[in-house]
């Protein structure tokens, strides 16, 4: 595939603000419309654009199979984590209030939302661009 | 809910479905399925239903998009059938 010096720039400038609404779709799923799985496949919408701007192995290089192990493996970690803590003061799976009324920090459940959502978020940007990853791999020819 | 700007997005809808099953070339129709569901996007959100808007314009427009591309991209462009 031609490089082209148009997409280059033009997705060199649009990466940033798509990753920073991703970010916002994720911390901001509690109050409204988006959360996690909307942020994870926005997010691995812009490793799409990287690639098609800059190619697979420039992307891979960047971003390579270690870290999709690593933060596909730590988004689930922390969403199993914090619905088994629920468990311990008598609520039942993902029932924040019940942490919260056991330490009696106020605003914990918001928290934890948060947290779960951003593990929920990892997983899926991960396993997306790793989807991603292996459908584009065309085996060492040229993409 | 506008029912004029409904009934016109869902007839146009099913035009994009009828098309996109009935053309003979995989790539028309795969682009065709991303129009289909982009009006779908705007259904969903006409109805209120903001969340589902999201899911249907970041998963089924963008990321089936792509990978159905990449799947033409590693096979055949031409239906058989």
């Amino acid at each position: 595939m031609r490089r082209n010096v148009i997409i280059k720039t033009v997705s060199r400038f649009l990466v940033p603000f798509i990753q920073v609404y991703a970010l916002y779709v994720i911390v901001h799923g509690a109050l409204g419309a988006g959360g996690g799985f909307q942020g994870g496949v926005v997010f691995a919408a812009s490793f799409i654009l990287m690639i098609i701007a800059f190619g697979l192995t420039c992307v891979r290089e960047r971003f390579g199979y270690r870290w999709i192990v690593m933060l596909s493996a730590l988004g689930i970690t922390i969403y199993a984590t914090i619905g088994l803590l629920c468990l311990i003061p008598g609520g039942n799976y993902l029932e924040y209030g019940s942490i919260e009324a056991a330490l009696g920090i106020p605003h914990l459940h918001g928290y934890l939302i948060d947290a779960v959502e951003i593990g929920i978020g990892m997983t899926v940007m991960a396993i997306m661009t790793s989807i991603i990853y292996d459908m584009g791999d065309t085996g060492g020819e040229s993409p | 809910m506008i029912w004029e700007l409904d009934f016109a997005l869902l007839l146009f809808m099913i035009f994009c479905a009828i098309a996109a099953i009935t053309v003979r070339d995989l790539l028309h129709a795969t682009i065709i399925l991303s129009a289909y569901s982009l009006i779908m996007a705007v259904i969903w959100s006409e109805m209120n239903a903001v969340d589902v808007a999201f899911t249907e314009a970041a998963v089924g427009a963008g990321i089936t998009t792509v990978l159905f591309i990449a799947a033409i991209a590693r096979t055949g462009r031409r239906s058989s059938d």
